[in-house]
């Protein structure tokens, strides 16, 4: 019954998305501001009912319902209560639904956001919305119904395909799809901007929050799906140029160029047209990552031939909305007004540039992704576009962006001045060169790239600290060294200000972690209980092989003792085999031990009948460092969210612009 | 293996990042490596460039498949045989046609590919080069001479 209304609710929000969709553009052509109001209850009325059925699921799930097809499919009595949550969306209807669900929440937060946005934007804004929710409600309804009935129903389900069955499944999608779903709000703000053919630093000031929640959680997303990889997959890799990788890490180097642009267009009334295509370019491409995870297009010619249904129909929302947007966008946008000149050695500049190197590295990310799929159908050629070149070509475009980063915290709005910015970052600068050099001479005979990375990151974060303390000392009669005033004035900044620092220092230690891996050394061997394997600065001794069992599977798992090379304990992992009778699929369960923010990574190979396993040992130097310098950038996000300018709401037109306390003086 | 990752596929979430060539991890054996170090990471570092052919994204070196540990053999046996890295690959090409490369080689059909990074990049300069060109403020132009004494009335007004 729940099921059935679960479904109901699912038809009565697609009309109530239709409903805020048509509205608020009746409105304007009727002018009837009665009219615009409708989008407001539709939106939130539009989002109770996906909760709704996004909570039937869950229930369905939860009692292991095996009267419903999709908990028949992905579910089973004997798994873990966290994985039956966490398999509502380990499947493709359910995932659809959490994304709907997303999207809709999104759309009720407009919808109830306070006067911060302006009721004409506000309502233009909830009708693109409720077009991408009823767009989106359709497929749902039409291709991937999740609560279709199993007849008869059977008494035992098939089970979570192991390799998900895992806390990252639990937090990695949600993460994600509030990234991905988060731009549709940026989306739909700009095409509301060019339906009125206005926009002004009020519409930056609008949509700034939006972006960093969604680009925060996206960071996190990517990241925790990367680290999930890592310890999951157990070969040690914790990025691989994959296109399902690609396809979230597009719209975050999309994301992040609009991030920044809309500082400059809120600041300084600049960039305007070029900020509204990005916004439009960047949930764009989190559609493009839609299709080709749900068509399956890229993986796999085939699995595109067994189900087009789906992947035609996403074809077509992506036609609709990236087509209808740029459209939207080419008759629309020489009406937009450009303003705010400066010179090419600014703060702007600085952030121009930002967007260049971003915007040809995701062009890199995204013709290295569709490339062979285009060169096939043109010419029938087979070619694999794979992490070698990636490597060979985003590096080169990554560098000397962050290279910049520094400087352009450091320069003035408007025009700056090169050669003091330099002198201010001259300790960021002769640090990370004595770092860098200090790392290459520590580790000579080792690889050459690695310390330079290691000068590189240490620059960022260097860098990033520097902007803190020299804004917090002050500038000319303010200039003070009592550590008492620093202390205060540097707590007095704005958010923003420590927002940008934390979100490009921990840009630097992603560096430093990614760089470190130069060292990272692997073992491999043929073990006896007792024998041992060593890498890099550990030795692991095999202790014993001993079968184990969990809730739904058998374990064969092999328990270690990790040593230092002069005999000292560290610590014991286990890494085991797991095989899931329900599905008869064997999983390799990693095991990892952390020191500091290194790790030392085991995996078990072949079990052979003579007692022998296979096992692989990796030391991974550093390697936290990725992750946790993503969480500090999410971190950042989510610092500058809380800036004053973000709570108290949009000034009046009217009001002149006031520089914040301590912002860097204009000349 | 390969109903394995047609599972794989359909059960994976929508953007959940796990590359969907994902099985029990095995690659390289302990009984495949060479004797002679030097060899045995050359080989390494020609299996990391070859495609595993019934993967999805995946070389040799990270793939358990057992055509992949067939390609690893072959990768090896060429080593043994005195071939340097540029004839094992050619060798493999031969075999598999350049499906098999992960690194696309510079030719025709990839010169586009091969340039999107820098012709992004010269495009965008170009761009705003002539964005800042058209953008430059124009030279104020003097005031004419009702202008002037507009302006002076104006300041007298004050």
């Amino acid at each position: 019954m729940l099921v059935e209304v679960g479904h109901f609710a699912l038809a009565l929000a697609l009309a109530l998305s239709l409903v805020q969709a048509v509205m608020p553009i009746w409105a304007a052509r009727t002018g009837d501001p009665a009219l615009r109001q409708v989008a407001t209850p539709a939106a939130l009325g539009a989002f109770a009912c996906v909760l709704f059925a996004f909570a039937a699921l869950t229930y369905a799930h939860a009692t292991s319902d095996f009267s419903v097809q999709n908990v028949v499919e992905n579910s089973h009595t004997t798994k873990p209560f966290l994985y039956k949550l966490s398999g509502v969306w380990g499947n493709h209807e359910g995932s659809m639904l959490l994304w709907i669900l997303i999207l809709t929440l999104f759309g009720a937060l407009v919808a109830v956001a306070h006067d911060s946005v302006p009721p004409v934007l506000r309502a233009h804004t909830l009708s693109v919305q409720g077009l991408i929710t009823f767009v989106f409600v359709l497929f749902i309804i039409t291709t991937s119904n999740p609560f279709t009935r199993a007849t008869p129903a059977p008494l035992e389900g098939n089970d979570l395909n192991p390799l998900l069955q895992d806390v990252g499944l639990a937090v990695h999608p949600p993460l994600l799809y509030v990234g991905y779903v988060g731009f549709s709000i940026t989306f739909a703000f700009a095409a509301a901007a060019l339906i009125e053919g206005r926009i002004d630093a009020v519409w930056a000031r609008a949509v700034r929050p939006w972006t960093l929640v969604a680009w925060s959680f996206l960071t996190l997303g990517i990241a925790m799906g990367s680290y999930w990889a890592y310890y999951e997959l157990g070969w040690g890799g914790w990025w691989f140029w994959d296109p399902v990788e690609n396809a979230s890490l597009m719209p975050w180097i999309a994301g992040t160029a609009l991030l920044h642009s809309t500082v400059v267009m809120e600041k300084r009334d600049a960039l305007k047209v070029w900020t509204v295509l990005l916004s439009i370019l960047t949930f764009s491409l989190s559609l493009l990552g839609t299709f080709i995870v749900r068509s399956g297009l890229l993986t796999s010619v085939h699995t595109f031939a067994t189900d087009p249904t789906r992947g035609v129909f996403i074809l077509g929302i992506l036609v609709l909305f990236i087509g209808g947007s740029l459209t939207l966008f080419a008759w629309r946008a020489p009406l937009l007004r450009q303003g705010g000149l400066f010179a090419p050695i600014s703060r702007e500049g600085a952030l121009v540039m930002n967007n260049l190197f971003l915007v040809a590295a995701c062009a890199t990310v995204l013709v290295g992704t569709l490339y062979p799929l285009l060169l096939e159908m043109a010419t029938g050629e087979k070619i694999s576009v794979g992490p070698p070149f990636f490597n060979m070509t985003f590096v080169p475009l990554a560098v000397p962006l962050l290279l910049i980063v520094p400087f352009g915290q450091t320069l003035a709005w408007k025009r700056g001045d090169a050669l003091a910015a330099a002198q201010r970052l001259f300790a960021a600068l002769a640090l990370a060169l004595a770092v860098g050099l200090a790392t290459l001479a520590l580790t000579w005979g080792g690889p050459v790239l690695a310390p330079v990375g290691i000068g590189l990151g240490a620059y960022l974060v260097v860098g990033s600290a520097l902007e803190i303390i020299t804004r917090a000392r002050g500038y000319g009669s303010n200039r003070t060294s009592a550590p008492g005033l620093v202390w205060r004035r540097a707590i007095g900044l704005p958010r923003s200000a420590w927002g940008t620092a934390l979100a490009h220092g921990g840009v630097g230690i992603v560096v430093l972690g990614i760089a470190a891996q130069g060292w990272a050394t692997e073992g491999l061997a043929t073990l006896k209980p007792g024998e041992t394997l060593a890498t890099g600065p550990y030795v692991a001794t095999l202790e014993r092989v001993s079968p184990r069992s969990g809730p739904n599977y058998e374990e064969t798992a092999a328990i270690l003792t990790v040593r230092d090379r002069n005999g000292n304990a560290v610590g014991a992992v286990d890494t085991g085999k797991r095989f899931y009778p329900s599905r008869r699929m064997t999983v390799t369960e990693s095991g990892l031990l952390t020191v500091g923010a290194s790790q030392v990574y085991a995996s078990l190979g072949e079990v052979h009948p003579d007692g022998t396993i296979g096992l692989r040992l990796y030391y991974k130097p550093l390697v936290l460092l990725i992750w946790l310098g993503a969480v500090v950038m999410a971190l950042g996000g989510a610092v500058s969210l809380t800036d004053r300018r973000m709570r108290v709401g949009a000034p009046t037109r009217a009001r002149t612009k006031s520089l914040p306390p301590n912002a860097v003086p204009a000349e | 293996m390969r109903s394995l990752r047609r599972t794989l596929l359909v059960a994976s979430t929508l953007t959940a990042m796990l590359p969907l060539a994902a099985g029990p991890a095995r690659a390289v054996q302990p009984e495949e490596v060479m004797k002679d170090p030097a060899q045995e990471a050359r080989a390494r570092e020609i299996s990391a460039g070859l495609r595993c052919l019934v993967c999805q994204n995946q070389s040799i070196d990270d793939s358990d498949a057992p055509l992949a540990r067939d390609l690893r053999l072959i990768v090896r046996d060429r080593i043994r045989a005195g071939d340097d890295n540029r004839q094992v690959e050619d060798y493999v090409v031969r075999r598999y046609g350049e499906f098999v490369l992960l690194r696309p080689v510079l030719g025709w059909h990839t010169l586009l590919l091969w340039l999107t990074p820098l012709a992004a990049l010269l495009l965008g300069g170009f761009g705003l080069w002539r964005l800042a060109r058209r953008r430059a403020p124009p030279p104020a132009a003097a005031l004419s001479a009702s202008e002037e004494a507009e302006v002076a009335a104006l300041l007298r007004r004050k």
